[in-house]
């Protein structure tokens, strides 16, 4: 299975969960949706998809914790009939990532996946690059920016 | 099916000398469902491989035709695992010292699968 990064240091973490969780898909993304690395998908807009969900659970997750008064939500698993989501966010030094995985059932497991998406949040931490945030993608370089993202993820 | 059942059924299996801990886990998603673990027990860990490893033997004993698991015991230099499946989609797993006596371990380990069916 292939993965590929726009931020060339989530690149190693990402294929070590993938290879430990059993992960079929695996995407790190901003909490606004931009894409940091995949793995497993083969389709941009597959990926712009899943992105956007993702995103958008997530604030909508961290918005219901706020309202009830916690700090947002650790993670979050659904699980399906022979696939499971598994969406949680980790800090980095270039600011909280998110992550978001699709496994198959008779691969893995909920408990695999979270004990390996603990590891995956220490990796991350230690491989992320010193110096502030990533900078927020603006509405005007929004297109240009996920264009040049998903050239990167594809190989274009 | 209450928690005392789980809690006591798990009591009979760390009340056997040199067991450190002892669990109850979902075989389908690999969480805990109870636990009574010493310190320095990972029981999350513990669970997630154990039920892996489970399912994957389970397979393997299927597919050899020798039918459904009935009790695993993986000695380890420092210690052992041990594991009996329940009905109920639990795996009853206990992890011990390496001279624990096991047959005593496994009698408490299939009838706390045995509760808890």
């Amino acid at each position: 299975m292939t993965a590929r990064a726009v931020e060339g240091w989530t690149l190693e973490p990402l294929t070590a969960f993938v290879q430990e969780a059993g992960a079929r898909l695996v995407l790190l993304m901003t909490p606004a949706g931009q894409v940091l690395a995949q793995s497993g998908f083969t389709r941009a807009v597959d990926v712009m998809s899943a992105a956007a969900l993702g995103a958008a659970i997530f604030a909508s997750t961290t918005e219901i914790a706020r309202q009830l008064g916690e700090p947002p939500f650790a993670g979050l698993a659904h699980q399906g009939e022979r696939h499971g989501i598994f969406l949680a966010a980790v800090s980095t030094e270039r600011g909280p990532v998110v992550a978001l995985a699709v496994y198959d059932l008779e691969v893995t497991s909920l408990g695999l996946v979270q004990l390996f998406f603990e590891q995956l949040a220490t990796d991350l931490k230690s491989a992320s690059p010193k110096g502030g945030e990533a900078k927020q993608v603006l509405a005007a370089d929004f297109e240009r920016e996920l264009s040049d993202s998903l050239n990167t993820l594809f190989g274009r | 099916m209450t928690a005392s059942v789980y809690e006591s059924a798990l009591s009979r299996i760390t009340g056997v000398r040199g067991v450190r801990g002892a669990m109850m886990v979902s075989l389908s998603d690999g969480l805990v469902v109870a636990e009574q673990l010493m310190e320095g027990i990972k029981g999350a860990a513990v669970a997630a491989l154990a039920a892996s490893l489970a399912n994957r033997l389970g397979r393997a004993m299927e597919g050899g035709g020798v039918g459904r698991g009935v009790f695993w015991h993986l000695q380890a230099e420092r210690g052992a695992l041990l594991a009996v499946p329940a009905r109920a989609g639990l795996l009853v797993v206990a992890v011990a010292e390496p001279g624990v006596n096991a047959g005593l371990v496994r009698l408490e380990l299939l009838r706390a699968a045995e509760s808890v069916s």
